[in-house]
């Protein structure tokens, strides 16, 4: 049908992506063992893996704030925007014969991947985070809505970054080859180790030019907020996303024009 | 209605660019059947593509104001570690089809079995044709899209296919893409022929065969 309304197209989609998000979901965890609970179990145990190496080595970060929530804090968001680039990195190539479903879009495979893993680590964070506090290994963030905030911007910031790098990705294979280094090189300089504050001013400056440090900066704020001083901008945060939300989703476009289905 | 109008496509190759498709138009109207005839390599996948809506063309226009189905039986889209009904309740999702009603039918036509509930990574190509077969009639189309021959398992369950498309869904629009001019004269009234990029439409079926004979003589 060529004449979909807006409404009708943003239902199709709804659905296409709803069904690619299942499928995805079925596929990488399956109907055996725990199945569907790998979602969060996954993050969850990289997330716990991550504290309690830690809290062995009394790794404290710079500062005097409770390790646990500190890397479940910390560490959370480095799941959100590692995984979800790392799904649509090369996606679109080992699904392009989904495209003969004439409704599947490349930028429909990308989110319902994007989804699984953001949901993921989302379900991690909060699970870990209700269970460490009823433990009281850590206490309840103090402004949950400051959370919801600076983990959204992250998933805004990974959602633009991994849709870019995937649709990216089809034009050479070196995007795939050199991602996973640059994720490795960007974990240190995206504040998930440590407070921006503990840090020089000049590499404070250095820090916050990268957005992502703003978004790990709220997410902390909203964990520890009278115990700390975080650095954020939102604004500028926000610029980013939105610039580079607009150059994934012309460079998707572009791509989307090119591939060819098996 | 599908229309093509002034259609092309090139794709670039490592040194050159290679046009597959040069301004191609055709239209298929509600219940025509049309047959594409083309040697291989003279871009009939490629047209396949564009008309499904797998591929877009670089340029020139497709209006669709008909459903238009996916290449029959093809089977390349499946999950090979899902199971078959897994793979088809994907499928009915995409099209807005309650899978709850279909599973029986699927059973029942693709003659799986148990198999139907093992992972399609496990199948034959023939029981996998079948499944692709059987998944391709339970979602309802304007346009069947036909990429081949269709010769999927013995004799019968030919037969069965046969019945199922061109009996039961006689009143559908169809574009069998073929380079087997013999199997789609039984089936179809207009024929085009794509030769070197160029698609050439004939109304009359015996005139495009014998224009078929003439360029790839």
């Amino acid at each position: 049908m060529q004449a979909t309304s807006l409404y009708d197209a943003w239902k199709i989609q709804r659905r296409v992506i709803w069904a690619l998000f299942l499928r995805e979901i079925l596929t990488r965890y399956g109907r055996h063992n725990i199945g569907l609970l790998w979602l969060f179990g996954e993050p969850m145990l990289f997330t716990v893996g991550v504290t309690l190496m830690w809290i062995a080595f009394g790794a404290t970060h710079g500062s005097d704030l409770p390790i646990t929530a500190f890397a479940v804090s910390g560490y959370s968001t480095v799941l959100i925007w590692r995984n979800m680039s790392s799904r649509c990195v090369a996606a679109i190539h080992p699904n392009s014969a989904l495209l003969y479903h004439r409704n599947v879009k490349v930028l429909s495979i990308f989110i319902s991947r994007m989804m699984v893993e953001a949901g993921g680590a989302t379900l991690s964070m909060v699970l870990l985070t209700i269970l460490f506090s009823y433990m009281e290994w850590m206490s309840p963030p103090e402004n949950v809505l400051m959370v919801a905030l600076g983990w959204s911007m992250l998933i805004w910031f990974s959602a633009a970054l991994a849709i870019f790098l995937g649709s990216l990705s089809e034009f050479s294979e070196l995007v795939e080859r050199l991602w996973h280094p640059i994720a490795y090189f960007l974990l240190p300089v995206s504040g998930a180790g440590y407070l921006v504050d503990a840090l020089p001013p000049e590499a404070q400056r250095i820090i916050l030019i990268l957005p992502l440090a703003h978004g790990t900066e709220m997410v902390r704020e909203g964990f520890f907020g009278s115990k700390v001083v975080s650095h954020y901008d939102i604004g500028y945060m926000a610029e980013i996303n939105l610039v580079l939300t607009f150059v994934a989703l012309l460079l998707t476009s572009y791509v989307s024009r090119r591939v060819i289905p098996e | 209605m599908i229309e093509l109008r002034n259609v092309s496509k090139s794709y670039r190759t490592q040194h050159s660019t290679t046009h597959v498709l040069r301004n191609a138009n055709c239209t298929v109207m509600p219940g025509e059947k049309v047959a594409i005839l083309g040697r291989n390599g003279a871009g009939k996948s490629t047209m396949v593509r564009i008309l499904s809506g797998a591929e877009r063309p670089n340029s020139g226009e497709i209006i669709r104001n008909m459903s238009v189905s996916w290449p029959l039986a093809f089977g390349g889209a499946f999950q090979t570690s899902l199971t078959g009904i897994d793979n088809m309740r994907f499928i009915c999702r995409i099209y807005d089809v309650d899978p709850a009603g279909k599973i029986d039918y699927v059973d029942d036509f693709s003659e799986l079995g148990k198999y139907l509930r093992e992972p399609v990574r496990t199948y034959s190509s023939g029981m996998r044709a079948r499944l692709a077969f059987a998944i391709s009639m339970v979602i309802d189309f304007d346009c069947f899209l036909i990429d081949e021959v269709i010769s999927v398992g013995d004799a019968r369950f030919h037969e069965k296919c046969h019945e199922e498309l061109f009996v039961k869904r006689g009143d559908r629009a169809m574009v069998i893409v073929s380079h087997d001019a013999t199997y789609v004269r039984d089936h179809c009234s207009k024929i085009g022929v794509l030769n070197e990029g160029e698609l050439t439409m004939f109304d009359d079926f015996d005139a495009g065969y014998a224009y078929y004979h003439e360029v790839y003589a």
